[in-house]
């Protein structure tokens, strides 16, 4: 197989010439001698291509994915089911191919299909707008932090530990740059300790940061957090696992101020992590603080529908370095697989889901705690859960992927306060047969 | 383009009104023109405290937010809230329509800004300049 050749020999002589040099090396000329390249890369030789596929199937070969192993890991990213619609709609080449196509002239379908993931957004939420979508849950997360500090004129947040770990991360990275200080608070029984919040929370606090359901699989108690938050004119900031808010209460109707997540969930593809999108819904009176894209609804000339994006007035791209973020894009193809998820299912089809995530997690917990593995936390756990295992949990997980699963999350890295704890998630797709092998095949190794 | 004889004015085009060591502050009308539609005003919070050239407030039109900038040191002890509903008023008339009112700590500071006739030349050269 021929690699993708730009330039022929004649071009690069032509070139070489025109720049009045003998050999492309002389361009590296500045370039101390030493710590240049000496030798040929070592790459094997070309391939045909009908030996490049095969060549690569065996690698892929060598993965444990999704198709091969009955996956019951999650933490942030899940196996759930994503119907083949979903890539048909968004391999069509008007979707697929165009960059940034917001002319609204020629990119009404685009326009629209955002406007729709964005109301899909908001009465998932319970809030009053939705961006057009962030980079992942993380992104989504860290930014809502700078919107309440604008907001309140403070420049404080509290964050709990009960938080992703990654996403309470990416916040702290974020808000070092901008000055904005970070300040985490603990759980207890798997919930927000709501004592420790209280003797952190005071007026210079700009919001409370919780995640619901949170990284334990635990719901917390949004209305209260947010009853306190506001007691000290702070704002509620969640996460929440879009399918949940499927048989949640909105946590807009619970007084959340912002609500963002991770929106993989929703007719993506877990892939190695990404590319996925965040969600990022406000209320009405945030509207101006949100950034991002924001997609608007209006009529042309002639009185017809038609769509734009709007209240772009404080981006990056008009207000420089006195923009509300810098963030100055979306995640528009993975959004829209999002959208046709969210219609494709239904309110109905996405309770159905919720449901079967629900009735699943919480069978697979039986049967693990029959197998000698003790909960955690008492507290009620949507999709996700954590055990305590009778041994280390990277030796356990590695034993059952030998025998076709892929294990829960070793909390040990995050949070070594829990000894030997492991995080399950169990989405729709795990059957009955699935979950009873596993939870023999992990009670048989802990035995 | 109106430039009241009786206001000051700053180079980034504001205006004052004094009444009894209280500022007046609005935008000009040279700076509604160019900002175009006004569709949302960020007042400033009553009881701040704001030193002259800060950026105080700001306009957001359908062109771009443009930070608003105190002419004046002290305190804000009013705004004009009807400028949230209706921001457009702006548009209509800026001069009869204040966006806040600043209790001076150094009315001397009035002194030192443009007049009604520096100010035009200002706005003359600055069309120059876009042009």
């Amino acid at each position: 197989m021929w690699s993708y050749i730009p330039h022929t020999r004649e071009d690069k002589e032509k070139m070489c010439k025109a720049l009045g040099i003998a050999s492309i090396d002389e361009l590296f000329d500045d370039i101390p001698k030493k710590v240049r390249m000496k030798g040929d890369y070592d790459i094997p030789g070309p391939m045909t291509e009908d030996e490049l596929i095969v060549h690569m199937q065996e690698l892929a070969g060598k993965n444990s994915h999704l198709d091969s192993h009955a996956c019951f890991l999650g933490a942030g990213v899940y196996d759930h089911f994503v119907p083949s619609v979903i890539d048909a709609m968004a391999s069509r080449g008007e979707f697929y191919t165009a960059y940034t196509p917001y002319q609204p002239e020629i990119s009404q379908g685009t326009l629209q299909a955002i406007f729709e993931y964005q109301s899909m957004i908001c009465e998932l939420t319970g809030m009053y707008v939705s961006n057009a979508s962030m980079y992942d849950g993380a992104s989504s997360f860290a930014e809502s932090a700078f919107m309440a500090c604008v907001a309140t004129k403070r420049e404080k947040v509290l964050c709990s530990r009960s938080v992703n770990p990654e996403y309470r991360m990416v916040l702290k990275t974020y808000a070092h740059f901008r000055g904005v200080q970070v300040e985490e608070f603990g759980y207890k029984d798997g919930q927000v300790d709501v004592d420790d919040l209280k003797s952190k929370l005071n007026e210079e606090i700009a919001a409370v940061m919780v995640q619901s359901p949170n990284f334990f699989g635990v719901i917390e108690d949004v209305a209260s957090i947010a009853e306190l938050a506001h007691s000290k004119g702070a704002l509620l900031i969640t996460s929440a696992d879009p399918i949940s808010l499927a048989i949640l209460e909105a946590p807009g109707k619970l007084g959340a101020d912002i609500v963002t997540g991770e929106g993989q969930a929703l007719g993506n593809q877990p892939s190695f992590g990404g590319p996925h999108f965040g969600f990022l819904a406000a209320t009405e009176k945030l509207l101006r603080r949100m950034p991002g894209r924001i997609v608007g609804q209006t009529v042309d000339t002639e009185g017809r529908r038609g769509f734009v994006l709007t209240l772009q007035a404080r981006e990056q791209h008009i207000r420089r370095e006195r923009a509300t973020s810098n963030i100055c894009t979306n995640q528009s193809l993975c959004a829209l697989m999002g959208a046709v998820y969210m219609a494709t299912m239904g309110k109905e089809g996405l309770k159905e889901v919720a449901k079967l995530c629900y009735n699943k997690s919480h069978y697979a917990m039986e049967k693990l705690v029959k197998e000698g593995f003790k909960r955690a936390f008492d507290a009620p756990f949507f999709k996700e859960f954590v055990v305590i295992s009778p041994k280390p949990v990277n030796e356990l997980n590695e034993k059952l992927l030998k025998q076709g699963f892929i294990g829960g999350y070793d909390l040990s890295k995050h949070y070594p306060e829990i000894d030997k704890g492991w995080l399950i998630a169990v989405t729709e797709r795990r059957t009955k047969d699935e979950i009873d092998g596993f939870a023999s095949a992990a009670g048989g190794e802990v035995r | 383009m109106n430039i009241p004889e009786d206001l000051r004015y700053t180079k980034t085009h504001e205006w004052v009104r004094v009444e009894d060591g209280r500022a007046y502050v609005g935008i000009t009308d040279f700076a509604q023109e160019h900002l175009g539609d006004i569709v949302y005003v960020e007042l400033p919070e009553v009881g701040s405290e704001v030193e002259a050239g800060d950026a105080f407030c700001s306009v957001e039109s359908v062109k771009a937010a443009s930070d608003v900038y105190s002419p004046v040191s002290g305190k804000v002890i009013e705004v004009n809230g009807s400028l949230e509903d209706e921001p457009e008023l702006l548009n209509e008339d800026p001069y009869e329509n204040w966006i806040a009112v600043i209790e001076m700590s150094d009315p001397g500071e009035v002194d030192a800004l443009l007049d009604a006739e520096s100010y035009a030349k200002h706005c003359e050269e600055e069309e120059e300049e876009m042009a």
